[in-house]
């Protein structure tokens, strides 16, 4: 099993590229009248949901508390995220022609670094929708923040929201794991 | 018993007047004091029978309540697509639960959902008489594949004005409207064909053919009647196909045959007296009238070949696009009519007694029931024996070139004394049938080919047709049958001198047939179809998309909102989106304008339409739902500055939803402008 490192280092290229096919994220709003929620997806260059009307629906919700109107375009990380991507990908194929534990190690390290940034810069905009609020809302709460969670279920006036990873995220997160163990297993053959 | 409450109690006070009145001898006071008693123990007996047959007619078995109970947030099983008779509409109930899901306008103007009073709209109520808004909708039908209801299509006859509309159950919106010439009264339609090759259309009352201006009495010389198909394209889309010449009878139902009998569609008539006045008299005078059997496939072949004359026909085609959101009329010039002498094969006459009502097929396509409406027994023809029949030359006569094929040679079986009054048979998958019975008010359930009576129930009261879902197709779904009566009297709460007709579910899924709920319907609810929901639901629509919008007029977004003046015409592209209208604003309109609110609805949600109604429209409303354009036209008559709003409570803001238009005098130069408030931030 020499090259099983190398094949989870093969294995992570296709895991990441699954962020170009499914959402990385998903914001899900709950409630009586929604009855199949509404569930915005976070993908690495859009804006989508369940249905094509998704977005739309979100900020027509977003407006009456003043929240501000998600425009994809104005969020540059959906431009970003791309090439970040395509970045690691073409790093994990070379790390895996020279299987290297470093390499893999270094890999992993700024894989995990750049999640960790994500998040942070996820949960920025989340506190900023949440918090910088239009002082004209026609309905005002004093006080009261809609920050959506970073993970997990929250209660937001009459709506449940829940933030979770979706499919490529949970991908995306598998290959980090893959860059770990392959790290792992090429320390093992070096130690011995 | 045959006095109503109120001639009971006109008797009553007759009675105590004479009795009150000095001018009686003491023995004629008796007597009347003894009648009086008399009378009111024969009220108090009725008084008991009556409340004790409404009791029976109400016991039901306990778990009928539960055999009907769908629970909150549950849906029902079947879908049961009612005609609105007079109404003009079609309802659509779940059953079993009975409750009534939409109404659907077809062909009468509905101000509810400005259906008939937009602009988009107006056209499909055009014919060649001009607009009508309104008609006599009875049988609604729907499309088939291979014998089988296939949830694309809900056809239904307009009788009045004879059409043909088709409604998209995707949509559940009439998506087309056909008129039919040469016609007068289309009853015996729509009546699909096996695979919706056809849809079928019949005049219930003879006209003069051409319709010109003749003496009524010339009945029998001018008087003729057109049996015409209907051709269903891949869309849906409805053209006259031809039409078949027939005698002046009056062509009364129809059903097209399945299986064995696919290729044929077969038509009851009555009065083949060809009388024109007193019909209830004169046009019952025949022991036998005829079902008329064609052959459409040897019609194809004629139509092929060219035997066929092509004759003028002004009528209108009425179709509405889901990408344009706007129907548009065309004018057809001519028709294709095939006449009998010229097309030996094409047309049979069965006889069959007496004034047949429905004619219905079975299952397997062998059986062609004749409800003969004032006849004893109910007629049963064979199809094999049809066809043998006619090989043999079995002819009584020949009337205007259509070979009367001899009874005892087409009969397969007679269910004799079954009721009295048979209108309808549907049937189940088990080999059973269900007739109704006007006249004694019930459904008899008897088997098919061993014509025996099975069981039979009242109905409340004097039933109609009936419907069993898949009744009249080759696989029908045996479980519920829906009575469909004319009469409603004491069933529900009083509602004044007019009654909702009533409708009786019946559980048909074991040996006796069960009643298991009544519910009041809208209009008259002549026939009925009814389909399982899952062949359904799937395929409904939920919103049009926005980016698939073609109306000339859309507004896509905001920004393409504006106000356009040409002469005295004003167009407004408006939008509509949770909580306003863009523009919300408008100034610059003018006394005499002819303006058009082209309202686009902006959202993208399920179940989020918006309402447009403006003060001093002389229309309706219009009801937009999400992605689609509406167009309601205005005719300011005043000065002033007049309010529109939503009218479908659309947000928590929906009373906020409202603008503003300014009417200046005609000729002033206000200056044409719009705007929509820009929230501040």
């Amino acid at each position: 099993m020499k090259s099983l490192p190398r094949i989870l280092m093969f294995l992570a290229v296709i895991l990441l590229a699954s962020l170009f096919i499914w959402p990385m994220w998903s914001i899900t709003l709950l409630a009586p009248q929604y009855p199949d929620g509404v569930q915005m997806h976070i993908y690495i260059d859009k804006i989508g949901g369940s249905s094509p009307g998704t977005l739309q629906n979100v900020n027509i919700l977003n407006h009456y508390i003043g929240m501000k109107k998600i425009e994809p375009d104005s969020i540059p990380e959906l431009k970003y995220m791309t090439p970040i991507v395509i970045f690691f990908m073409v790093t994990s194929l070379i790390a895996a022609l020279m299987d290297r534990k470093m390499i893999y190690g270094i890999w992993a390290g700024l894989l995990l670094l750049v999640f960790c940034v994500g998040l942070y810069d996820f949960y920025l905009w989340e506190y900023d929708y949440g918090h910088n609020l239009d002082p004209n809302a026609p309905m005002k709460f004093d006080g009261a923040s809609f920050q959506p969670p970073l993970l997990g279920r929250k209660e937001i006036l009459n709506f449940t929201a829940i933030s979770v990873p979706h499919i490529g995220g949970i991908l995306a997160g598998l290959s980090l794991l893959l860059a770990i163990i392959a790290f792992w297993l090429k320390s093992k053959v070096t130690a011995k | 018993m045959f006095l109503s409450f109120n001639k009971k109690v006109f008797i009553f006070v007759v009675l105590i007047h004479i009795y009150n009145s000095n001018k009686m001898n003491k023995r004629l006071k008796l007597i009347i004091a003894f009648s009086f008693t008399v009378a009111v123990a024969i009220i108090a007996f009725h008084g008991c029978n009556s409340s004790a047959s409404k009791a029976a007619g109400g016991v039901l078995n306990s778990d009928a309540a539960s055999a009907v109970y769908v629970a909150p947030g549950e849906y029902d099983e079947f879908y049961g697509f009612m005609s609105g008779g007079f109404s003009g509409q079609v309802s659509v109930y779940g059953i079993p639960s009975g409750r009534l899901l939409k109404v659907i306008p077809v062909f009468s103007q509905d101000a509810e959902k400005g259906y008939g009073y937009n602009e988009e709209t107006k056209p499909m109520l055009n014919t060649s008489f001009g607009f009508v808004p309104w008609d006599d909708a009875h049988h609604p039908e729907l499309s088939q594949t291979s014998g089988e209801t296939d949830g694309r299509w809900l056809f239904i006859n307009g009788n009045n004005t004879p059409r043909i509309a088709r409604i998209d159950l995707s949509t559940f919106e009439t998506a087309e409207i056909i008129e039919i010439p040469n016609s007068g009264g289309n009853h015996s339609s729509p009546f699909t064909t096996e695979n919706t090759e056809y849809v079928v259309a019949g005049t219930r009352f003879g006209v003069p053919y051409p319709q010109k201006d003749v003496a009524i009495s010339s009945y029998e010389e001018n008087f003729k009647g057109m049996l015409t198909y209907v051709s269903v394209g891949e869309e849906g889309e409805m053209e006259v196909a031809f039409q078949v010449l027939l005698p002046a009878f009056d062509y009364d139902l129809a059903h097209s045959g399945k299986g064995k009998s696919h290729g044929w569609t077969f038509f009851t008539s009555y009065n083949t007296e060809q009388k024109h006045d007193l019909l209830e008299v004169n046009a019952s005078q025949n022991d036998k009238d005829f079902i008329a059997a064609i052959n459409w496939k040897k019609a194809e072949e004629y139509l092929a070949e060219g035997t066929f004359h092509e004759v003028p026909a002004e009528y209108y085609v009425n179709r509405y696009s889901d990408r344009t959101h706007m129907a548009t009329s065309e004018k057809r010039e001519n028709v294709k009519v095939l006449i009998p002498e010229e097309c030996p094969g094409l047309v049979y006459f069965l006889p069959t007694p007496k004034s047949p009502h429905g004619v219905d097929v079975d299952p397997t396509g062998e059986y062609i029931i004749g409800n003969g409406k004032l006849s004893a027994d109910l007629t049963v023809h064979s199809f094999t024996n049809m066809l043998q029949a006619i090989e043999d030359e079995a002819f009584e006569t020949t009337i205007e070139g259509v070979p009367v094929l001899q009874y005892d040679k087409v009969l397969g079986g007679v269910v004799t004394k079954p009721g009295l009054g048979p209108l309808h048979t549907e049937f189940d998958n088990e080999g059973n049938a269900y007739t109704t019975f006007f006249i004694s008010s019930e459904v008899v359930k008897w088997k098919v080919g061993t014509w025996e009576v099975l069981d039979r129930v009242p109905t409340y009261y004097s039933v109609g047709h009936l419907m069993i879902p898949g009744g009249d197709s080759r696989k029908p779904d045996g479980k519920y049958m829906v009575a469909l009566n004319k009469i409603t009297k004491d069933r529900y709460l009083p509602t004044g001198p007019e009654m909702n007709h009533s409708a009786q579910l019946y559980d048909i899924s074991g040996d006796k047939m069960k009643l298991i709920l009544d519910f009041p319907t809208i209009g008259e609810p002549h026939y009925a179809q009814g389909i399982a929901a899952e062949k359904i639901v799937s395929k409904s629509k939920r919103i049009f998309p926005l980016e698939e919008n073609e109306h000339p007029y859309r507004a896509l977004g905001e920004k393409d909102t504006r106000v356009e003046r040409s002469g005295n015409t004003v167009h407004v592209y408006m939008t509509t989106i949770r909580s306003h209208f863009a523009p919300d604003n408008i100034e610059g309109i003018r006394v005499g304008d002819d303006v058009y609110f082209h309202v686009t609805n902006l959202e993208q949600d399920f179940d989020v339409p918006h309402g447009f109604a403006v003060q001093g429209a002389l229309n309706a409303e219009l009801l937009i739902m999400p992605g689609q354009t509406e167009t309601l036209y205005w005719k300011p008559q005043r000065e002033g500055v007049f309010p529109f709003y939503c009218t479908d409570f659309c947000s928590a803001l929906h009373q906020e939803m409202q603008g503003y238009i300014r009417v200046s005098p005609a000729g002033s130069n206000t200056e044409l402008s719009w705007s929509t408030g820009e929230p501040e931030s």
